[in-house]
């Protein structure tokens, strides 16, 4: 067997075509990308002028943030496995590809995604919403990296579950909010002790479960997944 | 290499509802399997269990090499072209061949691609967005996905469908040189699709 061949090789051959296929069909069709954007700008709109010229606490838009995020990774995330099963593709890629492959990929892809998401709604929230202040940008950098790729690995495989369901679009934001829980509780405290200029290691705890339920997920989603999406 | 799939009492039921049961069959390299019955018999099921893409109820089937294929190397061994099998259709043709030998973990090759294209006469369109074809397209198209990585076994559940009398030809022409190649299986209501049947496996009346 040459080097261009081994098995490892041809994963991550395999692995990354099918990132590579997310991304270009992403930019072709801008289901996605446009869905997201949209409610970003909408729902940060909304908090503008809800909150009119009030302030509010540290703890409230600290939460608030990421109830943006969280809502914007619902309507955007699952698309990945979703419109593979819209569109009947996900039988050529159960025909061509081993699931670990298509799920490495598929994560990539909405790491790639969470992390657009995530730096484009802090941006506006740091811009629009004024009340809103960073004071330890070192705990809000480990929260909103932490946080993202957490909201990714749960976000691909809630998606998975979900895709060949019909009522989709009810079930995949009543399965994941039990199952992001805790990653939600845990970043939005990290992103208060920041707001409120707490030093680093006031958020080891934080960082610390986020770190395990990065891992936590992830193992129980390679363990899973090959069941998952075999009929 | 000498390739022979084996089936001992297949079953398949959904819920309680049994589509076949006691499938025996055994086809090896330079046969054709023919798998025929009424609509609704389970002709596409079985076909998905001889590719890996459905568990069945009971019984086993098996793909052996010189030892039993576990289900990625299995995998790798099928061309399949099915009317439920999608193809990327904001991708052009010659793009779809290249992200299927990716996802095969395969390097591509051009000239390869472009020389299938052109043996099903769809060489002219193969830069064009797949969602531009008509249905016959399509079907040529997923011939040349399932031929591209040269499998040894190549599946057709309703071969002709959608495809003209030149599309027929060609298709004619691909199962000759299967049956040469390895081992060739037809799901088919229309038994005129297919010659020279070393087993078939009849499905009305297996319920």
């Amino acid at each position: 067997m040459t080097a261009a061949n081994t098995p490892l090789l041809r994963w991550l051959r395999a692995t990354g075509a099918v990132f590579m296929k997310d991304w270009r069909s992403e930019l072709r069709t801008r289901y996605a990308i446009s869905a997201l954007v949209m409610f970003v700008i909408t729902t940060i709109s909304i908090i503008l002028f809800a909150l009119g010229g009030e302030g509010a606490s540290p703890e409230v838009l600290s939460g608030m943030l990421w109830v943006v995020i969280f809502f914007a990774a619902m309507s955007g995330l699952a698309r990945t496995f979703v419109m593979e099963e819209e569109r009947g593709t996900a039988m050529m890629l159960q025909l061509t590809t081993a699931p670990s492959a298509v799920f490495a990929g598929k994560l990539l892809f909405n790491l790639v995604l969470g992390a657009g998401l995530t730096v484009l709604t802090v941006v506006l929230y740091l811009i629009f919403i004024s009340g809103f202040t960073v004071k330890t940008y070192s705990i809000f950098l480990g929260a909103i990296t932490l946080g993202s790729i957490g909201l990714a690995a749960a976000s691909t495989i809630i998606a998975a579950i979900i895709a060949r369901a019909n009522t989709k679009g009810t079930l995949y934001p009543v399965l994941s909010f039990p199952i992001l829980l805790p990653l939600l509780m845990t970043v939005i405290s990290a992103t208060r002790l920041a707001a409120d200029g707490m030093p680093f290691s006031e958020a080891l705890g934080e960082f610390q479960i986020l770190i395990s339920y990065i891992v936590v997920v992830v193992t129980t989603s390679v363990l899973l997944f090959e069941y998952i999406w075999k009929d | 290499m000498e390739i022979r799939i084996s089936a001992r009492g297949l079953r398949m039921a959904f819920n309680r509802r049994t589509v076949f049961q006691g499938i025996d069959f055994s086809v090896g390299n330079g046969e054709t399997l023919l798998v025929a019955g009424r609509n609704g018999s389970g002709k596409s099921t079985l076909v998905k269990i001889l590719c890996g893409l459905l568990t069945p109820t009971g019984g086993k089937v098996e793909m052996t090499g010189e030892k039993p294929l576990d289900a990625h190397a299995w995998r790798g061994h099928i061309g399949l072209v099915a009317p439920y099998l999608q193809v990327y259709d904001e991708f052009s043709a010659i793009e779809n061949l290249r992200l299927t030998m990716a996802l095969r973990g395969l390097l591509s090759d051009d000239g390869a691609h472009r020389s299938l294209l052109e043996r099903l006469a769809l060489d002219v369109r193969r830069s064009d967005p797949v969602r531009g074809f008509s249905s016959g397209m399509k079907q040529r198209l997923k011939y040349a996905l399932a031929l591209s990585h040269q499998p040894s076994v190549l599946v057709l559940d309703e071969p002709m469908a959608n495809l003209d009398s030149d599309g027929t030809m060609i298709v004619r022409s691909i199962m000759e040189e299967q049956r040469r190649r390895g081992i060739l299986v037809v799901a088919t209501n229309d038994l005129s699709d297919v010659s020279a049947v070393q087993t078939r496996v009849d499905l009305d009346d297996r319920r």
